[in-house]
């Protein structure tokens, strides 16, 4: 396999195998430093572990608030898990060429975002100790079991999808990385690659592996947020009983999902030296679906907004104004402005369509889809469900933003190790598509299908 | 029909009495295992009481007139050991209509025991759940603390234990009681229970019996009476009034808490000073933020006394 000759001045598996064999100064300090930020959130929930939730600012609501950050954060991560799988699936059924090099990347993007999401509703129980009674007094008609079901489906499909495309490139590290890493890791990558060899035989399983996962992945990423917008939706709250929340989130969910694995890649490029194989144009193209799930979002949120607000039915004029024009009108407006409009503008005219300018409509995506999240989640609860005069005052205690700040170091580190010992980029698909990443158009039509790799 | 409070008792009674018929019939006797009460005498037939309030808004004034805090809430706080500032039965004031100067009214608001209860739909473990009688009960013991069910509740009416609650110490160390939620427990749910274990034993939630205005009526509706404490009336009396109805009746979640429309115009009009021609003044302010949880002073001053052990002060 590596006896083919490179097609360009960077050697796609020298440029991929380079951080797995040593890694660098500016890798073990941004470990270091994501470290200390993961020990300040394990020690804030020491805290909370040892008085309860009384030390959230959820407690101090009378009742009213009684989810705030850890579930905003659930739902926030669950989302960008969409980055991944769904981007890719799609990318690749639908035969596009330039997905290879960002696919990995965002895989690992969905397999880190939900294993640091699900922990949020673990931090957000009353009794984590009695975690498992979902499993030993689960009920089906609740939606917590649903996602319980939902996410751990998700995560099986994800490591597996993760895993799959891997195998020819576990392969390479096992052939080239011998005697330069430790014996661990060659133990590791000889057992993962299962015997790879290339063969054609082997190459006609894995295609029709992958080419079954992509399918099955697809209806499972679109299943996962719908179920967790039904946590919401299930309920009688004004603005969360909509039957518009699945798609909602799902939208909501791609749109944040892209946004990450723009800000992603742009990182990792930079620090593992990409820039031959991640090119300006993988970031316009992730730039323009960026911007057509932006006009999206506005368009499930003028349906929302227009059939709640014509009616005005109950407490909609309570809910409505607190977002257009109360409390939360500066995180909402942010949102549309920073998070919809901007990203929009920065990817169509034409002197802002760089790799700069879009990673900053990136970024702004995401900040204002966590607000979005938390506008969500808080708005509702503050909408009085009963004749008191003035509503519940909400603002989270430091132990919450300790603990949802050390989560993201946490999934910045996961993303680092991954790439520390697992290949960044699929090089074998990269290397099957040569001709197509140094071309700047798309040529979708020549492109061969991965369930007919040539062997 | 007016009763005396004595034949409501009774009423009530009859089961502790067919206990007894129920012991010399086996079949009767074994076809009633516990309930999921586990009480020690099975109840007298096959009918199972089913528990309803009603609360005649024009005889509540919360407790305005009278100068002091609700006392629904007041005496629920004691009697039920209910936490620092949650309000299992709470009195709001909202407006009454949207006619200027229409002033508000008076409306208590215990827990509705819907019997399409959306805390109990979504529980994740099954922790929430009716009891043959028609209550919502909470199992603490397996509350896992999601908050889903405060969530889902559209009345406000459950509360969480964010931290360990304050309680005295021999409900502390009480073993627990799913009837009674005692001990409370740190990271679970709580709620008004409608005091199933009062009312079984012949007796009254705890705020029917202390509401001074005797506007909380709790009743049977297999057997179709219920009792304010001062009289006992058919159920059906108290429902067929003009405009009886169930708080958010659209909703769908079917309440077993009716409410008598009203705002207090007949609130202490029934008691012996009202007849010799005294009125309370109107005008008397809403007390509701001088209730009380006297959990703390108790444990501050248990704290004081200088033996705890043996109670040998001297």
């Amino acid at each position: 396999m590596s006896a083919e000759a490179p097609t360009r001045p960077a050697d796609i598996e020298d440029v991929t195998l380079a951080p797995l064999a040593r890694p660098s100064k500016a890798f073990r300090l941004f470990a270091t430093g994501l470290l200390v930020v993961i020990g300040l959130g394990i020690y804030a929930y020491s805290i909370q572990l040892r008085r309860g939730l009384s030390v959230t600012g959820m407690a101090t609501t009378q009742d009213k608030v009684m989810w705030g950050l850890y579930i905003t954060n659930f739902v926030f991560f669950i989302g960008i898990s969409h980055a991944g799988t769904l981007i890719s699936a799609i990318l690749r059924l639908s035969h596009a060429g330039w997905r290879t090099p960002i696919t990995r990347m965002a895989e690992f993007i969905t397999v880190v975002a939900l294993a640091v999401g699900v922990l949020f509703p673990i931090f957000d129980l009353g009794r984590p100790d009695r975690m498992l009674n979902v499993l030993r007094f689960g009920r089906w008609p609740s939606p917590i079991l649903w996602d319980f079901f939902a996410i751990a489906t998700y995560f099986v499909g994800s490591v597996m999808y993760l895993y799959l495309p891997m195998i020819p490139d576990l392969a390479t590290c096992r052939d080239r990385l011998a005697g330069v890493v430790s014996r661990q890791r060659e133990h590791m990558y000889r057992a993962l690659s299962l015997g790879w060899k290339g063969t054609p035989k082997q190459r006609r399983s894995l295609a029709s592996a992958i080419g079954l996962m992509c399918i099955i992945i697809i209806p499972v990423a679109i299943t996962v947020h719908t179920v967790v917008s039904w946590i919401f939706a299930m309920t009688l709250r004004t603005g969360w009983n909509t039957a518009i929340f699945g798609i909602y989130f799902v939208g909501g969910a791609i749109f944040s999902g892209i946004a990450t694995l723009i800000v992603v890649m742009a990182v990792l490029r930079r620090i593992y030296r990409l820039e031959d194989f991640i090119t300006d144009r993988h970031f316009v193209n992730l730039g323009y679906l960026l911007a057509v799930f932006a006009l999206v979002m506005m368009y499930f949120n003028i349906s929302e907004f227009v059939t709640a607000g014509y009616k005005l039915e109950g407490s909609e004029p309570v809910y409505l104004g607190q977002i257009f024009t109360g409390s939360f009108a500066p995180l909402y407006w942010f949102y549309v402005v920073a998070g919809l409009i901007v990203p929009i503008l920065l990817v169509t005219v034409r002197r802002t369509r760089h790799v700069r300018g879009i990673v900053t409509a990136a970024v702004l995506v995401d900040v204002a889809m966590w607000l979005e999240r938390y506008i969500i989640v808080v708005a509702s609860l503050k909408v009085p469900q009963m004749p008191y005069a003035s509503p519940a005052r909400y603002f989270p205690s430091w132990i919450e933003i300790a603990i949802s700040l050390s989560a993201l170091a946490f999934f910045a580190l996961m993303i680092a190790v991954f790439t520390r010992f697992l290949p960044v980029m699929a090089m074998w698909e990269v290397r099957e598509h040569a001709t197509d990443t140094v071309t700047t158009e798309p040529i979708p039509s020549r492109v061969p299908s991965p369930e007919v790799i040539p062997s | 029909m007016n009763v005396d409070r004595r034949d409501v008792l009774k009423g009530f009674g009859v089961a502790a009495a067919g206990a007894v018929v129920a012991g010399v019939l086996p079949d009767a006797a074994s076809a009633h295992g516990s309930e999921e009460e586990g009480v020690a005498a099975p109840p007298v037939s096959d009918r199972v009481r089913q528990w309803a309030m009603v609360i005649d808004l024009r005889r509540c004034d919360g407790c305005a007139g009278l100068a002091v805090p609700p006392q629904c809430t007041q005496a629920c706080n004691w009697s039920r050991l209910v936490p620092d500032g949650q309000q299992w039965i709470e009195v709001y004031e909202p407006e009454s209509g949207h006619l200027p100067s229409a002033g508000s009214h008076f409306l208590p608001a215990p827990c509705m025991q819907c019997q399409n209860a959306p805390c109990v739909n979504v529980c994740p473990v099954g922790a929430t759940f009716h009891s043959p009688e028609g209550v919502v009960r909470i199992d603490q013991e397996r509350c896992i603390g999601c908050r889903l069910c405060m969530a889902a509740c559209p009345y406000d009416r459950r509360f969480f234990n964010w931290g360990e609650p304050l309680q005295i110490p021999d409900a502390a160390a009480a073993p627990y009681d799913v009837e009674t939620q005692v001990p409370a427990i740190e990271g679970t749910v709580m709620k008004c229970d409608f005091c199933t274990d009062r009312t079984r034993a012949g007796g009254m939630p705890a705020c029917v019996e202390a509401c001074p205005r005797h506007a909380i009526y709790i009743g049977d509706l297999e057997e179709g009476i219920a009792t304010n404490g001062a009289e006992m009336v058919e159920m059906r009396e108290l429902l067929i009034q003009d405009g009886v109805q169930r708080y958010k009746e659209d909703l769908g979640t079917e309440p077993r808490v009716y409410y008598i429309p009203g705002h207090g115009e007949l609130a202490g009009l029934d008691d012996a000073a009202m007849a010799n021609g005294h009125h309370e003044a109107p005008s008397a302010t809403f007390m509701k933020d001088s209730l009380e949880w006297p959990w703390e002073n108790i444990q501050s001053y248990l704290a004081s006394l200088p033996a705890a052990e043996g109670g040998t002060a001297p």
